[in-house]
């Protein structure tokens, strides 16, 4: 019996969100003042200034202070990828409209923005490459294509018995946290600089802070408390705003802070990777993939910024459940002349994972198959087979597949669900339905965890315990919503076997636990959990030991549980343990640390463990369409999915219910447009569509599959928070699956976003025999 | 010597000798009063972070609660209302029953949404609704799917609503004195009358009632809006008349008062006009509102035009007439003179009748809270298999809302058939040559308006389920 893990505690800070105290960067009241900061935004995408007059901006009223580029101490650049592509102010050239020129320092946050809209600006303008086919001519590559080979795809897709090629488009997405980004920079009496900033990354905040400064690390310190949302839209792209304020502080010597309008936000953030995939299949009668090619042709934005690993986990994704023996993965990583797109939610494996369902549709609908029935061929061979002997399958990268459960819960899901009764009933309801047309889909997910990177798989921690018998808990990780600060009290609680609210969470901060990776890749429970149980453990061995000499016992006697300390026959409180052994003179403080054992990757050759294990989960979806308008309606979702031993069950199911909705918000509604001088047309929630609260399934049953990671993870669980947004995709598919149904046809090819127009449009083309490209 | 602003702040009153007509409220919350509970999440009126709850007085007497965006309410409006932000829904400590179910549902994730839901659901609460999906309409959350969220709302909807829900409305009346109140740049008249002299000679003031697009002006394009003239307290305006015949709409009547009232006479009405901005939307624009500013994609301009709506402007004592659709002369341009305002407007009732068709809808790519792609209105009369009455106006498809005039040529005195629908899709490129942006592509646009004449002949027959919404509600049965 557990005292405080795999238990559904709500969010530890639920009562300040309801009452409106919890406090964000931009709430936390700064010192008298305070000055405020806005950036000047290039208004052409790319070409040379010839001129920028800041005359007029210096005038406004409330300016205090303008700085261009040869304004900073030194160059700062801002690449999370140390490609010295992404300078703070652009020098010189500007790559995208929305490109910060200047920073402007005045005394309110509207009279800086008001004077940032001042500047007399002069651009010798050039034809901007704005799509992929722009920088496809252009050949705009961040790097040579990689190319990954298992087997001979060619040579198996020219044998085989079937074959189908096509093309799927993916747009983008905006991450749209609620909270834009914000920080708030506090010069120190001594030169140092202390950092309140909304983001994922304090540490690369702190690095690329202390680097604009030219100061060591040790002199800047970045805390965070919480965000109001992240994503990956805050793992890299905060640190503008951020040393921009350390900047302007260090400057000013005033406290200086900084916050994007949302259309400022959006036209200066990078977004999810919009993706080309090409694919070509060959297959049995039975749907089985003897070989699969794919073209990946992701549009990257103005900088590196990460769009090097998010295209590796596309590739990385290009399987998703399915064992395929020969397949060619190459990805082009495209530079354009548009916001620098960044991690978002799966980094990269949506967009893979797209690919290869598109290619099972495609192959049931050429072989007039179920779908599902296609799927089932294909999946990875199950932990138990390989358990009782058999051989793992390899993913294209080399990976055994050792941990798969995909078949027994896609089964499961099926049978619960009733897919095939339900996929039978919608085709009979659809012969007798003039307009509207119905359509379902089961889609799986596995979703390999870990930092593909491997060096970014580790976490600190630091555990104090007070005298009285109170923990407070430090952890590198970052809270944005969703709950790893209670998770890992719940972890902390557990290994003193203490109630959760005897454990204090803290603000992350950099001088107190240093050298932290992102929270990102799903890893924060993963990683800062084990780092934190390690800490809470070297204490607890100390307690054991010292109590074990006081009571003359053998070690073995001292236990934690039941919320006290038994030795032996002696029953003490925690606060009565730590008092007894802070008089002994016994440290009750420690850090911990933690390593994810057996990973390795080698990325140009494509080959290694990339991942400690692998996530999997799968969703039925229903929908609805009216092929008149292209309108859409999700009429149910049943979700099953697999999160391990669930370190907090409602905290995992809010996971699976929000990544799932987003998921769908990318696939259906959510559609970023350019104008053709490369201006974002969709810069705030007026013409960017997010999800609102009748857009989610009205009839929306989620589980959670029974069974524990067989890894060695933190209480056997299973990182949550990024592979339920995959769940989606059976949206896209049974949307297409209706389109289908609406033109009569067996088979059309529907890019996504899935928008009104699109659904519209490719009905009707399809009717007019236009189908695959 | 101006008098003060006063209102009720979380039930303290307050009383501001100075308040810019441009200040918001939202940002006079932060920054003033520290009450950083209400959020900034786009400052433009279109994610509900910044959800307050507001008193609105009534025509015939008494206030109403409504929810609203403080990121575009200008503190002038402010005066003689009572206001709780998420730091005033909870009463002698405890928490409001919805923050309470919020915490037990884990309706919060990153809890920045969280405060304007709080309130959007407080308000919800106050009136005994349980339409969450319509009361969430303007409010965002990135994190949770909403599942969770609405799970709250249905625990908390039986759970006594704290005191202060009434008591703060009873004390409002003797908050704010009668007479026209000023401050730097701008006048809130209270009586009708008055404020048609002074804008005959002021005829260069701004007329704000709503501010749900005048706020925009402030929060994004940093405009100085000043001089200008706030409406809301016309209450006279607000009015809604009703004959036998026909319905007069006051031109300050919240576009929430239309969808009430045209949905008692035409349930599918209302449905559309529950599309038109959100929640909070409806609350603060007004019919007249969205007349003068003559949006080609006004939602609420296409249906009145296609029902034959009769608009009365007014300038100081001298009133005229005319056909809606004849005030929009072009993108931008109304015939509206100097000093000329809109008082009201008129149209025939749409009771369903023998053989009449009155239907509205809207394509956007979301559901709620989006601005249309293409709207359009149908009033047509069925008599005998042969169409005796077709009037059809659209919105989203020229420079202005428009009726399609050759459309409902070629659909008078035809036989009502399939081919007859198809003739008059046809016919439909001669009235409009719609344009592509962000939100649609001409030939969509075109295809989407055939797409709702064909639904149209479909709703006629009765075969099937025609209109997407409800095949949602049956498969959520």
């Amino acid at each position: 019996m557990t005292v405080a893990v795999h238990k559904p505690h709500p969010h530890d800070s639920a009562p300040l969100h309801v009452s409106g105290k919890a406090r964000y960067t931009d709430d936390i009241p700064a010192p008298a003042g305070t000055l405020h900061l806005a950036f000047g935004l290039s208004p052409a995408a790319r070409g040379r200034i010839r001129r920028l007059d800041l005359a007029p901006v210096r005038a406004a009223e409330g300016v205090v202070a303008v700085l261009g580029a040869d304004d900073l101490p030194r160059p700062v650049d801002l690449s999370p990828a140390h490609a010295g592509d992404e300078p703070l102010l652009a020098t010189g050239t500007v790559h995208y409209l929305g490109q910060p020129l200047f920073l402007v320092v005045a005394t309110s946050h509207l009279a800086a923005r008001r004077a940032a809209r001042l500047a007399g600006i002069d651009i010798a303008g050039e034809k901007p490459v704005l799509t992929i086919d722009d920088a496809i001519a252009a050949g705009t590559d961040l790097e040579p294509p990689l190319e990954w080979r298992k087997g001979d795809a060619e040579a198996a897709i020219a044998a085989a018995p079937h074959r189908v090629r096509g093309r799927i488009e993916v747009g983008g997405q905006e991450h749209f946290y609620l909270e834009g980004h914000a920080a708030l920079a506090l010069p120190l009496e001594d030169g140092g600089m202390e950092i309140h900033a909304s983001t994922q990354h304090p540490t690369e905040i702190q690095h690329k802070v202390a680097e604009a400064l030219g100061l060591p690390m040790s002199w800047v310190r970045v805390s965070v408390r919480r965000m109001g949302g992240g994503f990956g839209g805050k793992e890299s792209q905060g640190s503008a705003l951020a040393v921009a304020c350390a900047i302007a502080a260090w400057k000013t010597g005033r406290p200086c802070r900084m916050r994007y309008d949302r259309d400022d936000d959006m036209i200066i953030t990078g977004k999810r990777h919009e993706i080309r995939i090409d694919y070509e299949a060959g297959f049995d009668a039975d749907g089985r993939l003897l070989g699969v090619r794919f073209a990946h042709f992701l549009r990257c934005g103005w900088s590196t910024d990460l769009s090097l690993p998010v295209a590796d986990r596309a590739m990385l994704h290009a399987d998703n459940a399915y064992h395929l023996p020969h397949v060619t993965i190459r990805s082009r990583r495209l530079r354009t002349n548009t916001q620098s797109n960044t991690a978002f939610r799966g980094f990269g494996g949506p967009q893979g994972m797209m690919g290869i369902e598109r290619v099972i549709q495609h192959v049931a609908a050429t072989l007039g198959k179920d779908p599902l029935e296609v799927r089932r061929v294909n999946l990875y061979r199950p932990m138990a087979a390989v358990a009782a002997g058999e051989a793992a399958q390899t993913t294209p990268y080399g990976q055994p597949v050792e941990d798969s459960i995909i078949d027994a819960l896609v089964d499961r899901l099926a049978r619960e669900a009733r897919y095939a009764e339900r996929r039978a009933a919608i085709a009979r309801w659809n012969a007798g339905s003039p307009v509207i047309k119905r359509g379902i889909a089961l889609t799986p997910v596995k979703f390999g965890i870990s930092f593909t990177l491997t060096h970014l798989n580790q976490a600190g921690a630091l555990v104090h315990l007070y005298q009285d018998g109170s923990i407070r808990i430090n952890h590198g990780g970052t809270e944005m919503g969703q709950g790893l600060n209670m998770k890992v009290a719940q972890v902390a609680a557990e290994a003193f076997s203490v109630p959760v609210e005897a454990v204090r969470i803290t603000t992350t901060d950099t001088a107190r636990v240093p050298n932290t990776s992102a929270t990102a890749a799903s890893s924060g429970s993963d990683l800062n959990g084990m780092a934190v149980k390690a800490a809470c453990e070297t204490i607890r061995a100390r307690l054991t030991r010292f109590l074990a000499e006081r009571h003359q016992c053998p070690e073995e006697v001292v236990r934690f549980s039941e919320g006290r300390v038994h030795v032996g026959t002696n029953v003490l409180t925690l606060a009565e343990a730590a008092r007894a052994a802070h008089e002994a003179r016994i440290s009750l403080s420690s850090t911990g640390f933690y390593a994810t054992p057996k990973i390795h990757w080698d990325r140009t050759r494509g080959q290694g463990r990339p991942f400690f294990y692998f996530a999997y989960g799968a969703a039925v979806s229903e929908v609805a369409i009216d092929p008149l308008t292209g309108e859409t309606r999700i009429l149910r979702v049943d979700v099953l999915h697999d999160v391990g031993r669930s370190l907090n069950p409602a905290i995992d199911i809010g996971q699976i219910e929000g990544g799932f909705v987003q998921g769908a918000g990318w696939l259906t509604m959510e559609e970023l447009a350019w104008d053709e001088r490369g201006r974002l047309l969709t810069h705030a929630p007026s013409t960017y569509k997010i999800p609102v609260a009748s857009d989610r399934p009205r009839i929306f049953n989620v589980a959670l599959w029974d069974g524990e990671n067989r890894e060695p993870t933190i209480y056997r669980s299973k990182a949550v928070g990024e592979p339920p947004f995959m769940l989606a995709i059976s949206v896209h598919q049974a949307i297409a699956e209706a389109v289908a149904a609406a033109a009569g046809v067996p088979f059309v090819a529907l890019d996504a976003p899935a928008t009104p127009e699109r659904i519209a449009l490719a009905v009707r083309n399809a009717r007019a025999g236009e189908n695959a490209p | 010597m101006t008098r003060p602003l006063r209102f009720l702040l979380n039930g303290s009153p307050v009383s501001l000798a100075e308040a810019p007509a441009q200040r918001t409220l939202l940002d006079w919350l932060r920054e003033e009063r520290r009450l950083t509970g209400t959020k900034e999440g786009c400052n433009e009126g279109d994610c509900g972070a910044c959800t307050v709850m507001i008193s609105d007085p009534q025509p015939e007497g008494g206030h109403r609660w409504q929810v609203r965006n403080a990121c575009i309410l200008l503190l002038p409006m402010l005066h003689g209302r009572a206001v709780r932000t998420v730091e005033g829904l909870g009463e002698g400590g405890a928490f409001h029953p919805v923050q309470e179910e919020l915490v037990r549902h884990h309706g919060s994730q990153c809890g920045f949404c969280t405060p304007g839901i709080a309130v959007a659901l407080a308000a919800a609460h106050a009136d005994g609704r349980r339409d969450f999906d319509t009361a969430l309409a303007g409010n965002l959350c990135r994190c949770t799917g909403y599942a969770s969220i609405i799970r709250a709302a249905e625990a908390a909807a039986e759970a006594p609503a704290p005191g202060w829900v009434k008591e703060d409305l009873a004390r409002l009346d003797d908050l704010a004195a009668p007479g026209p109140l000023t401050g730097p740049g701008w006048i809130a008249h209270d009586d009708v009358d008055a404020f048609a002299a002074w804008y005959r000679d002021h005829p260069e003031a701004r007329l704000v009632a709503g501010a749900t697009d005048v706020g925009l002006w402030v929060t994004k394009k940093l405009m100085d809006i000043t001089p200008v003239a706030f409406l809301h307290r016309l209450k006279r305006l607000k009015r809604v008349e009703v004959t036998t015949t026909h319905i007069t709409f006051g031109a300050l009547a919240p576009i929430e008062a239309l969808r009430v009232r045209l949905a008692e006479d035409a349930p599918q009405l209302g449905a559309f006009l529950s599309r038109f901005g959100s929640e909070q939307v409806r609350a603060a624009g007004t019919v007249g509102g969205n007349i003068a500013n003559a949006s080609p994609i006004g939602d609420s301009l296409p249906l009145l035009i296609a029902l034959g709506a009769t608009l009365r402007l007014r300038r100081s004592e001298t009133r005229r007439e005319m056909p809606l659709e004849d005030f929009f002369l072009d993108y931008g341009v109304q015939d509206r003179k100097s000093g000329e305002f809109v008082e009201a407007v008129t149209l025939p009732r749409p009771r369903a009748a023998e053989g009449r068709l009155v239907r509205a809808w809207k394509i956007s790519k979301r559901r709620d809270q989006d601005i249309s792609a293409v709207a359009g209105a149908f009033d047509f009369v069925i008599a005998n298999g042969t169409v005796s009455t077709a009037r059809i106006a659209f919105g989203g498809m020229a420079a202005t809302p428009r009726r399609a005039r050759a459309t409902e040529a070629a659909l008078v005195g035809r036989p009502w058939t399939e081919a007859t629908i198809r003739a008059a899709g046809e016919a439909l490129a001669e009235d409009f040559t719609p344009i592509s942006d962000m939100r649609a592509s001409a030939r969509y646009r075109m295809e989407a308006a055939r797409g709702l004449l064909e639904r149209l002949w479909h709703e006629s027959r009765g075969t099937g389920p025609i209109e997407i919404d409800r095949v949602l509600e049956e498969a959520a049965r």
